[in-house]
């Protein structure tokens, strides 16, 4: 276990370290130093604001010092300066972060409770009227693109609804601390697309997934002891059958962490992807940067974590 | 009986079912049975049905636009906007409707869909490629060649996809080819899995030790031995990711990061009409989105029933 363990963490640092490497070499090594500190300056930088950033990111030495200096950076926790509105990125981060969180944490909740339990209904009764209709919408969802089911859900319910009940904001968001209430109201919508689209895929693996495990001989062996049927699906069937799932969830929830974009643009939280989206409006380099390296911890992480999930929920996973 | 039956009639004559007269038993390779399995299918005949209309429609837009007397990006100042200067809904001159700027949606809509496709397409022959090169590569030759594919797939997927895009948008200025470059190799890494995973279960098999005792080189083995057999395959993904890409291209442009305007385009029109179907221009917001769904559905259900003729076994389709 702790072989693996160390073997495991060590690749996901050598995948950070490399992806580390990529960025930096995507965005200072691709337009050149003097572009690199205008970059940063933001639109609005002037020249004595350059020279300064030129000096403090080091960009008038050799570039593996560059690097030094960027990752050095990195590892203490500091993604930057944002130069364009005068704070740290990590301040920045740090407001973003809860939103996205709220976001993707209840939106998993909606959509691993339905689609797993879709899927289970639909591979139980197999073929039948229900598995059929519960297949198609899974389909139908997987095909809906983000915003298309975003903007119908405001259409209906935002909109339409208007005059019999303002439940349902169009944009923006309270902070759970403040009022809990409110924070629910505004994330409902973003909730329900969000796990909307994501559903539709463990449908179709928690079914695969079941229809594979109740073919096995266990199950039959658990039948002919005269074990209830619902005992025989949950405990013998859904247990090894969540094992593809965990792993599907653990990376969908650690790349929603650190993109949820769409979503976060269409209902206007200023979550991590609206971040990134206002930055590459505002062309503000160092906070595209910087979320791009927390996404890309998020997954690798989320990686880590799926793996040796994979280990506890699966005895026939042998982690050496 | 002989021990080693000649034909396949005799076989199935010793399984005790006899043939009706004037029908013999032919071999069918996996393809011809995947057609035919596919032949059979309701809902595949009808989503291939809607993509061919939907290509139709694509490739007769500049002749509708010249019947309707509509171009894609002409403004109808006078007749196409409101009295205060915003959309107005469908009517008889307009079918779908007019945007902010006065432009007719129904003619918009058509051009969408060529940009869906070429993109959605063309995305898909990139990223398939790539993985073919890629997934033949790292299964064949395996060691340190794999582990070096293999770490750099696990870079590419650490960025989420539309953080990598937007980034390269950013990089580079956002124009078509550029969307298409990027939808393409982003999404290699799925059908390169793929390819390797084939080409490992396969690489040990007799035929292939034969043609490396003919003296074949790797390129030969890899591309002449193998990829024939893992087409099937790559074909299967392929018709999945082309609504994939569709949706990727849409999403990159509805954030404006896509295809540049004045081109029409399914996710920017979808964009710009965010800002007005709070007051009641539904069609605006209506028809653009529509239409996306129709095709990625399309594509989709094309997609699952080709995988489905392939191996009719399989379980999920996202496994």
């Amino acid at each position: 276990m702790i072989r693996f363990l160390v073997r495991r963490i060590a690749q996901a640092i050598v995948v950070l370290w490399a992806t580390s490497v990529v960025v930096f070499l995507l965005f200072f090594v691709g337009p050149g130093p003097s572009q690199v500190a205008r970059e940063f300056a933001g639109r609005l930088g002037t020249a004595a604001r350059i020279a300064q950033i030129k000096h403090e990111l080091h960009l008038d030495q050799p570039l593996y010092l560059q690097y030094l200096h960027w990752a050095g950076n990195l590892l203490r926790g500091n993604l930057g300066t944002d130069y364009y509105n005068g704070v740290s990125v990590d301040t920045t981060v740090a407001a973003a972060a809860p939103v996205t969180i709220s976001l993707v944490l209840g939106a998993a909740v909606l959509w691993i409770g339905y689609g797993v339990l879709s899927g289970v209904i639909s591979a139980v009764r197999s073929r039948s009227l229900l598995d059929r209709s519960v297949t198609t919408a899974a389909l139908f969802f997987y095909s809906m693109p983000t915003f298309v089911l975003g903007f119908s859900l405001l259409w209906v319910l935002a909109y339409k609804l208007s005059p019999v009940t303002t439940y349902f904001p169009f944009h923006g968001y309270v902070a759970l601390a403040q009022n809990p209430g409110q924070w629910f109201e505004y994330l409902i919508l973003p909730w329900l697309t969000l796990a909307m689209v994501t559903a539709a895929g463990y449908t179709r693996l928690t079914r695969g997934s079941m229809l594979d495990v109740m073919n096995e001989d266990y199950i039959r062996t658990a039948r002919s002891k005269g074990m209830r049927e619902s005992r025989v699906v949950m405990r013998h069937g859904l247990r090894s059958a969540l094992t593809p799932v965990i792993t599907l969830a653990g990376l969908d929830i650690g790349t929603a962490l650190g993109g949820a974009i769409i979503v976060e643009v269409l209902f206007g939280l200023p979550g991590l992807g609206w971040v990134t989206v206002q930055a590459i409006t505002n062309q503000d380099l160092p906070v595209i940067m910087g979320v791009v390296m927390l996404s890309a911890a998020f997954v690798v992480v989320a990686n880590v974590i799926v793996d040796i999930l994979y280990a506890v929920l699966d005895p026939r996973v042998r982690l050496n | 009986m002989s021990l080693f039956p000649g034909t396949a009639a005799e076989i199935a004559i010793e399984g005790g079912e006899p043939l009706p007269p004037g029908r013999k038993i032919e071999g069918r390779s996996p393809w011809q049975l995947a057609y035919e399995r596919l032949r059979k299918d309701r809902t595949a005949k009808i989503a291939f049905a809607t993509i061919v209309v939907i290509v139709l429609l694509a490739l007769l837009a500049p002749i509708i636009a010249a019947l309707v007397g509509h171009g894609p990006n002409q403004q109808f100042i006078n007749t196409g906007e409101s009295a205060s200067g915003g959309p107005i809904g469908p009517n008889s001159t307009f079918w779908f409707g007019t945007d902010e700027n006065g432009r007719d949606l129904f003619i918009r809509t058509l051009y969408g869909a060529r940009v869906s496709l070429v993109v959605g397409v063309l995305a898909t022959m990139i990223s398939m490629a790539l993985g073919v090169v890629f997934g033949l590569t790292a299964g064949y030759l395996g060691g340190a060649v794999d582990t070096l594919i293999a770490r750099m797939i696990d870079v590419m997927l650490s960025i989420p996809f539309l953080v990598l895009a937007i980034s390269a948008a950013y990089i580079w200025h956002p124009s078509f080819w550029l969307v298409i470059f990027i939808v393409g190799v982003l999404s290699f890494t799925y059908p390169a899995r793929i390819v390797r995973g084939q080409v490992i279960s396969i690489k040990e098999k007799e035929f292939i030790e034969s043609a490396r005792a003919l003296g074949a080189g790797p390129l030969r083995i890899m591309f002449i031995d193998l990829l024939p057999n893992v087409m099937a395959q790559v074909i299967v993904y392929g018709t999945l990711l082309i609504p994939a890409a569709i949706v990727a291209e849409a999403s990159l442009s509805f954030l404006g990061v896509g295809i540049p305007p004045p081109t029409a385009d399914w996710g920017q029109m979808i964009s710009d009409a965010s800002g007005y179907y709070q007051y009641g221009s539904w069609w605006y917001l209506f028809f653009p989105s529509v239409a996306l769904l129709i095709t990625t559905l399309a594509f989709n259900i094309l997609g699952d029933s080709v995988r489905d003729a392939f191996d009719p076994r399989g379980g999920g389709l996202y496994v």
